[in-house]
């Protein structure tokens, strides 16, 4: 079952959602974060 | 009407114009989406494909705009991790069109095959030794990559960008984008590969089958080669038609031009490695299977040896000459005539490889099959290309799109 | 599967006997063939040359059901599909169609070099009463999915079902034959396990006429054919114009 072809497709396939995945969830959760929880800043004046 | 949506310091048409140039785009597209839903709901029979004809001519148009949509990832590549900063200019039309492009694609896909409902089995039920898996999940992967690429800028709409957190989604989006466009290039390279990888896997088709290395056939290489030099030839085409429509120019003709002289000797190097595969194939490959070079070109009223010609002299060697000399592309003319054919040749090349393939007879007591088209398969190919007017015309008007626009265009 | 040319009439008995045995559906004009669905055609070769040496044969073209490159199950088909609807089975040598899996994408029609495959372009539509006749051991297919010839694997589903209830785990050779080759007059099909020793396959591949279609694309396919005419072998394959055979 876990021959080379496997290897390959399956670890760049799960490289790829993992990458994509860790992004967005920083992106969404920072912005998330400053505008709903951290009140305290006030950075969109620039 | 409209102006509180539209960015500052730009003019747009006046509303009712945009709305009458969004009905006509609307009609084409409304004639489209007809034939789709005759395609969904009474099958395929709705097209000319026959037994020895199943791919046609959408599935054409898939590849091709695939192809061409690698002005994206490769736009995306060369600034973000080689550094090419001028062309921040033109990455965001790059990544639009691309957008259009794959969300076309997947479209088409989702029409091609004979039970749409049961598309999800390519994922469920994935072949790793297929190369069209591959293709679906690269693809669905990158569109995915090409989606959060796109809502930065359509969070920097005027109103958009006034919601908090929409404003700090955008710039944190707009932070970490070099690991995203890295991705974006990775899927990229695989999911372009795994397209010329489809045709030359075939080794019942001596017409496609092509020697590799390891499980790559060598048009998996070219592929992505060919779209990443011909991709960013349609971004700065369509960049061109955007200008001539608006009549304003919006990116500064040094933007195009790095592009245009990146693009040509990536389409040089290509044609070289194009011409040595040709070649071997032609030599070797086909031989060992029967067939001599002319086999693939004699005896039918279409596929003749000037699509060879075409493909690789016209459509690759004279754009290559053209875009990778300095007075080739500071000469208007030359550098469109440049463009365009490099435009060409991509959508030759994918044209070869599905539909010629099917019309080449393999048993030496058939005969070449020839194929038209039915109005339903131009109908929904010419869908996607009012969908992209449609989303350009909505995305120029009210996002900050071209970042040099204001600076060549000032207020009267 | 040996088939001896040179006994093969032409007459058409095998295609007729698969689309009967197989629910294969048919159109309402049938004369347009290009999107026909038989999953047995029959050829018709010639040799070119003007009266009075024109020489005629018929060629029947069921599924080849190669195995690929080596002989280790990677049909050409087999390897190309991307949802795993088509599979090549050590045991038996058949390259089986699963029809629930296929979503119709037609990528192992374009792999098939023998265009042994179709696809259903339309939904099947039967004749009034018909579906009452239809065989009860294949299951029909609906619209938008590939179907091909399954060396009747039905047929070795029941004797197998038969000779394990006898308690045996080996099929006679006159247990599992395909309705193409029962139902052609002239005995030109011959339909056996071509590595097992008592079966004629066995010896019939071996005849120095014998030959497949397509050989060089080693697709290693097993269905051999027999004729003692040369320019009929060498219709099997294709050729350089200077290479000898």
């Amino acid at each position: 079952m876990w021959d080379m072809s496997h290897m390959v497709f399956m670890g760049g396939l799960w490289y790829a959602l993992t990458i994509i995945g860790l992004g967005m969830t920083y992106c969404i959760g920072k912005a998330f974060y400053d505008t709903f929880l951290d009140k305290g800043k006030d950075d969109h004046h620039h | 009407m409209d102006s509180a949506l539209i960015p500052k310091g730009v003019k747009r048409c006046p509303t009712w114009q945009f709305a009458l140039w969004i009905g006509a785009a609307g009609a084409v597209l409304l004639w489209g989406v007809v034939a789709m839903l005759l395609c969904w709901f009474k099958g395929l029979n709705q097209t000319n494909m026959n037994d020895s004809y199943g791919f046609a001519l959408w599935i054409w148009a898939d590849l091709a705009v695939i192809a061409l949509g690698g002005g994206a990832f490769f736009t995306g590549f060369l600034r973000y991790i080689v550094g090419k900063d001028e062309l921040k200019n033109i990455i965001n039309y790059a990544v639009l069109i691309g957008f259009i492009c794959y969300s076309s694609a997947l479209l088409i896909l989702a029409i091609d095959i004979g039970q749409p409902l049961r598309g999800w089995f390519i994922f469920w039920h994935a072949n790793v030794h297929s190369m069209l898996t591959e293709v679906a999940f690269c693809l669905t992967c990158y569109f995915g990559v090409l989606t959060i690429e796109y809502v930065p800028l359509i969070l920097e709409n005027r109103q958009i960008d006034k919601v908090p957190f929409f404003h700090r989604l955008g710039h944190n989006l707009h932070e970490v984008m070099a690991v995203f466009a890295a991705t974006g290039a990775f899927l990229s390279f695989f999911h372009q590969g795994s397209l010329g990888g489809v045709p030359g896997v075939l080794f019942g088709r001596p017409f496609a089958y092509r020697e590799g290395i390891f499980i790559w056939p060598w048009t998996f290489f070219l592929y992505t080669w060919s779209a990443a030099a011909c991709g960013p030839c349609f971004t700065i085409l369509i960049t061109w038609i955007t200008e001539k429509i608006t009549k304003k120019k919006l990116v500064k003709q040094n933007v195009i031009e790095l592009l245009a002289k990146i693009s040509g000797w990536m389409i040089g190097t290509y044609i070289i490695a194009k011409i040595i595969d040709t070649w071997y194939w032609a030599k070797v490959t086909a031989p060992s299977a029967g067939f001599n070079l002319m086999d693939f070109y004699s005896n039918n009223p279409f596929y003749g040896i000037w699509i060879l010609i075409l493909e690789i002299v016209i459509c690759g060697v004279v754009p290559a000459v053209i875009l990778i000399s300095e007075k080739g592309r500071k000469n208007p003319v030359a550098l469109m005539t440049g463009i365009v054919l490099a435009v060409l040749g991509a959508c030759v090349n994918r044209w070869v490889m599905v539909l010629q393939v099917m019309a080449v007879p393999v048993l030496s007591f058939e005969s070449w099959a020839m194929y038209y088209p039915s109005w339903q398969e131009v109908a929904t190919t010419i869908l996607p290309v009012a969908y992209g007017v449609i989303l350009i015309s909505f995305s120029y008007r009210y996002l900050p799109i071209f970042p040099q626009e204001q600076e060549l265009n000032p207020e009267a | 599967m040996v088939i001896d040319l040179d006994k093969c009439t032409g007459c058409g008995a095998c295609m007729v006997a698969c689309m009967a045995e197989n629910n294969v559906p048919f159109k309402e004009d049938e004369s347009k063939k290009l999107d026909s669905i038989t999953w047995l055609r029959v050829y018709r070769l010639t040799n070119g040359k003007s009266f009075p040496d024109t020489d005629i044969c018929y060629l029947p073209r069921p599924c080849q059901h190669c195995g690929g490159k080596g002989d280790h199950g990677h049909s050409p088909c087999v390897s190309v599909c991307p949802a795993t609807a088509t599979d090549y089975s050590n045991d038996t040598g058949i390259v089986s169609q699963i029809y629930t899996r296929c979503f119709g994408c037609r990528y192992c029609m374009a792999a098939c070099p023998y265009h042994a495959r179709y696809f259903n372009w339309w939904d099947p539509v039967w004749p009034d009463g018909m579906e009452k006749y239809l065989s009860p051991n294949v299951s029909v297919r609906m619209r938008g999915i590939v179907e091909k010839c399954s060396f009747c694997f039905h047929r070795y589903q029941i004797a197998m079902e038969k000779a394990h209830y006898e308690g045996r785990g080996e099929l006679e050779e006159n247990e599992y034959q395909t309705a193409c080759t029962q139902a052609c007059p002239a005995n030109a099909i011959t339909f056996g396990d071509l590595s097992n020793p008592e079966h004629a396959v066995y010896e019939l591949k071996k005849n120095k006429n014998a030959f497949r279609l397509l050989e060089r694309l080693q697709t290693n396919p097993k269905v051999y054919y027999i004729s003692g005419r040369e320019w009929v072998r060498r219709a099997g394959d294709n050729y350089l114009k200077d290479e000898k055979k």
